[in-house]
């Protein structure tokens, strides 16, 4: 039933990349031209009604957002991961607002904590988590958080930052972590 | 303006024409972030006219801590002091579902003792947090002593977590592999205990709350969601039920040993808030029943941890994945994407309140009167702080 499906995809939408992953996720990639169509027809024509989640992955090193729409079929069970990739340079995606109701939630925090844009997605620009932020978004990679906390809210006497996965091993457990393999 | 009701109103998601405040016939409230009548910290723009609600907006970001970004820059085992701080109420799902991701895209298989006490430690949380929400729901419509009775009960099991886990609130249980510890002696006898006073209890709370002529006059009818409505608003959990669904992952999906547990699907048809509460409270039921089904199954002995890397040094392999759970209010996941380091690439942290609190509150607030928006907003049971992460 799902290799039927998904071979129509293939043939419909070129999506590539389809893999399997446990506990039970099939996830696939889609170009971003075809993305919300292809999107539209798993809701209205596959029964994949329910909306899990969208997030994005910054993959920083290729230049690229991934975009993740988790999709649910409640009949036959199954969970689809649709992978969207955009240019971090160029980072905009066609809106789904129209299909679910929290999906101009997801879009207006993705434009807040990653900088994408949905171009006609409702209340877009209203703040979501942060009021008034005026730097990068913070969830980019190349967000650096002790240095913006260092900027905007200064040295104080006293104080030391110690990043966490070295303070751990090196000062914590000195004879079991530090430099040991 | 025009209040969008109805059967064909559920697909119409275009926002509403701005109230023109200026012309002295509307007035703008916040409802939180600091009320008794909010659900944790969170507030409500709504414009009333009269003292009916024309116009409602969630505002969240009182208590965004970073965590999604917190746990890019943590190992692995770090990050289960971090996880477990996203729903207080109910951080058992975020340390489960956390190791099960984890699990997932490594291979490891936690023993089956490990999974019988998960299993049991989730249903306490569910029971815990029920308790937590009765007296929330009671609260919202005047009736504080079920409020009060209720707590105090949530608090005999947060005394029987600390037995458990060593903690009552944060309990970093459950890890990678399985749990942290068994159970301590006496334990069984001490939760069964429980489990027939908290029925006393419930019964009692079913009179007094449930059968009270002003709860029911306030809940029936109010916050109406309509099958339509289920999902294109993503509503999951008992709000789904109430109005008809039955769809539970404990049954639909399982998970840990519940296809070994005796259940079925509670489910109502009103969609109101009389019926979610009613729904609410047989589940409550429900859970303590599967304790006393854990109890009797769980083994005594055996490991209860997977053989494991060093935690310091371990190096989860390159994956992607996503896990659920049936939390008290639907379904709670957790993305999770791996590159091979000692750190997670990305974690998505997908909480039901997401959709409840914001796209759902706003609709249904809408015709709603004043005095009834507290009720209405825990009715739908929402956790701000899995809204921001």
């Amino acid at each position: 039933m799902m290799s039927e499906l998904l071979d129509r995809l293939v043939r419909d939408f070129g999506v590539t990349d389809i893999t399997e992953r446990p506990p039970a996720i099939t996830t696939l990639k889609v170009s971003k031209e075809n993305g919300e169509r292809l999107i539209r027809e798993l809701r209205d024509r596959e029964g994949f009604t329910h909306l899990n989640f969208i997030a994005c992955t910054d993959w920083i090193e290729d230049g690229i957002f991934r975009l993740i729409y988790m999709l649910h079929n409640y009949d036959s069970k199954q969970n689809l991961g649709v992978h969207i990739d955009i240019k971090r340079d160029h980072a905009e995606m066609t809106s789904i607002h129209t299909l679910w109701a929290q999906a101009w939630t997801y879009q207006r925090e993705l434009r807040e904590m990653y900088g994408i844009h949905f171009p006609g997605s409702p209340r877009l620009e209203e703040d979501f988590c942060l009021e008034g932020w005026d730097a990068m978004p913070p969830m980019r990679r190349d967000f650096d958080t002790a240095k913006y906390s260092a900027e905007r809210f200064g040295h104080r006497e006293g104080r030391v930052s110690l990043v966490p996965r070295d303070h751990m091993k090196v000062q914590l457990y000195p004879n079991r972590g530090g430099d040991e393999s | 303006m025009t209040l969008v009701t109805g059967h064909s109103a559920a697909l119409d998601f275009a926002q509403p024409d701005p109230v023109d405040l200026s012309s002295g016939k509307y007035v703008k409230l916040w409802q939180g972030p600091q009320h008794p009548g909010i659900t944790g910290n969170m507030s409500l723009e709504l414009v009333l006219d009269g003292d009916t609600i024309i116009e409602c907006k969630t505002h969240v970001g009182y208590l965004h801590r970073g965590f999604e970004k917190l746990m890019e820059q943590r190992t692995f085992i770090q990050n289960f002091t971090v996880v477990c701080r996203i729903a207080v109420p109910e951080p058992a799902f975020n340390e489960y579902l956390y190791a099960a991701a984890i699990e997932a895209i490594s291979g490891v298989q936690s023993p089956p003792r490990a999974q019988w006490l998960r299993t049991l430690n989730l249903e306490m949380m569910r029971l815990a947090s029920f308790l937590m929400w009765i007296g929330g729901q009671g609260g919202a419509f005047g009736q504080y002593t079920v409020a009060n009775w209720s707590l105090t009960y949530r608090d005999y099991v947060l005394d029987l977590f600390e037995e458990m886990t060593g903690a009552r609130i944060y309990h970093m249980y459950m890890v990678p592999g399985g749990v942290r510890a068994g159970l301590p002696a006496g334990f069984e006898k001490r939760i069964l205990k429980l489990m027939d006073d908290t029925d006393k209890l419930l019964d009692q709370i079913e009179r007094v709350m449930y059968n009270n002529v002003v709860f029911k006059a306030r809940a029936k009818g109010l916050g109406v969601i309509t099958r339509e409505m289920v999902d294109p608003y993503g509503v999951v959990g008992p709000n789904a039920r109430a109005s008809g669904f039955r769809r539970d992952l404990r049954k639909d999906e399982p998970y840990l040993v519940y296809d070994q547990l005796d259940f079925n699907v509670i489910s109502g048809s009103a969609g109101d808030a009389y019926e979610r509460a009613y729904l609410r409270l047989q589940e409550t039921r429900q859970s303590v029943n599967l304790i006393r089904q854990v109890i009797a199954g769980a083994p005594s002995d055996g490991p209860f941890q997977a053989d494991m890397p060093n935690l310091l040094h371990w190096k989860v392999p390159a994956g992607e994945t996503y896990v659920k759970a049936e939390c008290t209010r639907g379904e709670y996941g957790y993305y999770m994407v791996t590159d091979g380091t000692e750190i997670v690439r990305r974690v998505h942290v997908r909480g039901p309140s997401y959709t409840h609190a914001i796209a759902l509150m706003e609709r249904l607030a809408v015709g709603t009167n004043i005095a009834d928006i507290a009720g209405l907003m825990v009715s739908l049971h929402t956790y701000p702080p899995e809204i921001e992460r």
